[in-house]
């Protein structure tokens, strides 16, 4: 005589309540560096996606505790090497408050220049690699094969093709010359339409919008308590940019948008990057239009600085968000404390919450869409 | 097909060069004396030019997460916590820096702790960001942060017991 189980006690029947760990990283391509993803799933489900940070740590922040502020200065390329340009303006900012060095305007102009070039660098980077995620090879080339004219450009002026550190407490390291100058015009012009082709090639593909349109929604509030920023905050509605709430620079003298999409998921921020790389575009053009003439370094900066006792700040709107620098210190060479506040890990921060209940393939678009840069979450 | 501006509800991508019409909530960065006066909490103006933020309060350090109740209701965003070692004072400072989305504002809160028994509430229960920020202060200060669901290192090795940026620390 067969006696059956009940269905309820059987081994199918009890498999939908069991989940297993599911380890993404740390030397994963789809987590864009050493970043593990420790994720409890329920089948293709993710029940629980929590980060596990740290494999690249090398503790920046004591390193700014122990050398002078130029000495720390090239390190500001290294957190996240694919914006540099805005992290060294971090660093040469708060230094330039503290020790109150007026730039020339000269310096300011070609400052805003080079880092919305690197912006658009950054971006470019970011688009190629998320679509590679997503399973799409061909826009990488395209992305690295404009970027290379940035890359070009930028080592042109500065020597270095990434880690540039290129801006210096008072100005510049150098000033640009007329190659520089004719290239980002050309390169301005050259960019636009393949905006326009990027567009219809890849934004207005069927797969591409839905493997993003509705996947992975991040409320405005959410990105709030998490104190996420830039492109994330700004794909949920906010259009919160350092570079308007906190002007600096020569921002404020330079008309442009901040593009906003309400929506929240992963296409908004997605849109976000590429209106993003179009503004900075007209930034460029602008900056160039009115760049003045004069010195590129402020008279008489000490070879080493002394900053008055005090805390000091100064936030950046970097590629991926507020990039933000305090120092206090205590009158000496050395900084006592140097506190880098950097957007990737506040951006990362809320992905635990955001993929619950996500399938596996849409957690990693999400996780592509926010454009995380290891070192800069690790430091 | 226009991708992208049938998603925008106001766009305000134009190609005339017309003058950008200020973004919705876009902050006016002037400055004002102290727009969170009618809070319970000892805030005062300092110069954005010179220090890079509007507003700082000196708080107990029982008070930290009642301060992060107010900035939330107030619409603030937490921007980062981080840690002072005061070795020659014998003190730790616990730093809360927070950033409004809409209105432009920086404000940062600070409270001291005795060194020799750095704690102090957590404020994750407010800020759930706060808890990365939290564990990374421990990791760096030894600060224990009361309440907290997870102290584990975050950056630092696994099984680490030291805490580097603590003034006494030497490799």
């Amino acid at each position: 005589m067969i006696v059956s189980e009940p269905i309820s006690r059987s081994v199918a029947g009890s498999a939908p309540n069991e989940t297993f760990v599911l380890n993404l990283g740390p030397q994963h391509p789809a987590t864009h560096g050493v970043l593990r993803v420790k994720m409890t799933m329920d089948g293709e489900y993710v029940v629980r996606a929590e980060p596990v940070c740290g494999y690249i740590h090398r503790m920046q922040e004591k390193m700014g505790e122990n050398r002078t502020y130029a000495q720390y200065l090239p390190n500001t390329s290294r957190i996240d090497y694919l914006s540099a340009m805005n992290y060294t303006h971090g660093l040469v900012g708060v230094v330039e408050r503290a020790a109150r060095i007026q730039v020339p305007p000269r310096a300011e102009y070609i400052r805003v220049i080079t880092s919305e070039l690197n912006r658009i660098s950054s971006h470019l980077v970011w688009w190629g690699a998320f679509l590679l995620d997503l399973g799409g090879f061909t826009p990488l080339l395209y992305a690295f094969d404009d970027r290379e004219m940035i890359l070009d450009l930028l080592e042109g002026i500065t020597g270095a093709r990434l880690t540039y550190c290129y801006y210096r407490f008072g100005g510049l390291y150098n000033d640009v010359d007329e190659t520089f100058l004719k290239g980002a015009r050309r390169f301005v012009a050259h960019m636009r339409p393949r905006l326009k082709m990027y567009r219809a090639l890849v934004t207005e593909n069927v797969i591409l919008r839905k493997r993003l349109i509705g996947i992975g929604p991040i409320s405005a509030e959410m990105c709030r308590k998490y104190g996420a920023t830039g492109p994330v905050i700004r794909g949920s509605g906010v259009s919160y940019d350092v570079r308007r709430a906190e002007p600096y620079s020569v921002y404020p003298e330079l008309d442009f948008d901040i593009p906003a999409y309400p929506e929240g998921d992963s296409m908004a921020r997605y849109l976000v990057r590429m209106d993003e790389m179009a503004q900075s575009l007209r930034i460029i053009e602008q900056a160039l239009d009115k760049l003045p003439g004069g010195p590129v370094m402020a008279e008489k900066v000490p070879r080493v600085l002394k900053l008055p006792a005090g805390d000091y700040c100064y936030a950046v709107e970097a590629a991926r968000g507020r990039f933000m620098v305090r120092v206090v210190s205590d009158n000496k060479e050395i900084a006592y404390r140097l506190k880098l506040r950097t957007p990737c890990l506040s951006n990362l921060s809320l992905f635990e919450e955001a993929s619950q209940g996500m399938l596996l393939a849409d957690a990693l678009a999400l996780l592509g869409s926010l454009d995380l840069v290891i070192p800069d979450i690790d430091r | 097909m226009r991708v992208v501006n049938e998603k925008d509800p106001n766009p305000k991508m134009k190609d005339n060069g017309a003058p950008a019409t200020p973004a919705p909530g876009a902050p006016a960065p002037e400055p004002r004396p102290n727009p969170l006066a009618h809070l319970p909490l000892p805030f005062q103006a300092v110069d954005y030019n010179l220090k890079g933020y509007h507003l700082e309060a000196a708080v107990q350090p029982g008070q930290v997460a009642v301060a992060a109740g107010y900035l939330d209701s107030e619409g603030f965003s937490l921007d980062t916590i981080t840690g002072v070692d005061w070795l020659a004072q014998g003190q730790m400072e616990v730093v809360y820096d927070y950033f409004h989305p809409t209105r432009g504002l920086r404000s940062v809160v600070r409270a001291r702790i005795p060194r020799e028994n750095p704690e102090i509430p957590t404020i994750s229960q407010v800020f759930p960001g706060a808890n990365w920020h939290e564990r990374e202060t421990h990791d760096f200060f030894g600060i224990r942060f009361l309440g907290h669901p997870d102290l584990s290192p975050f950056l630092l090795p696994e099984d680490a017991t030291f805490h580097p940026l603590r003034k006494d620390f030497s490799a």
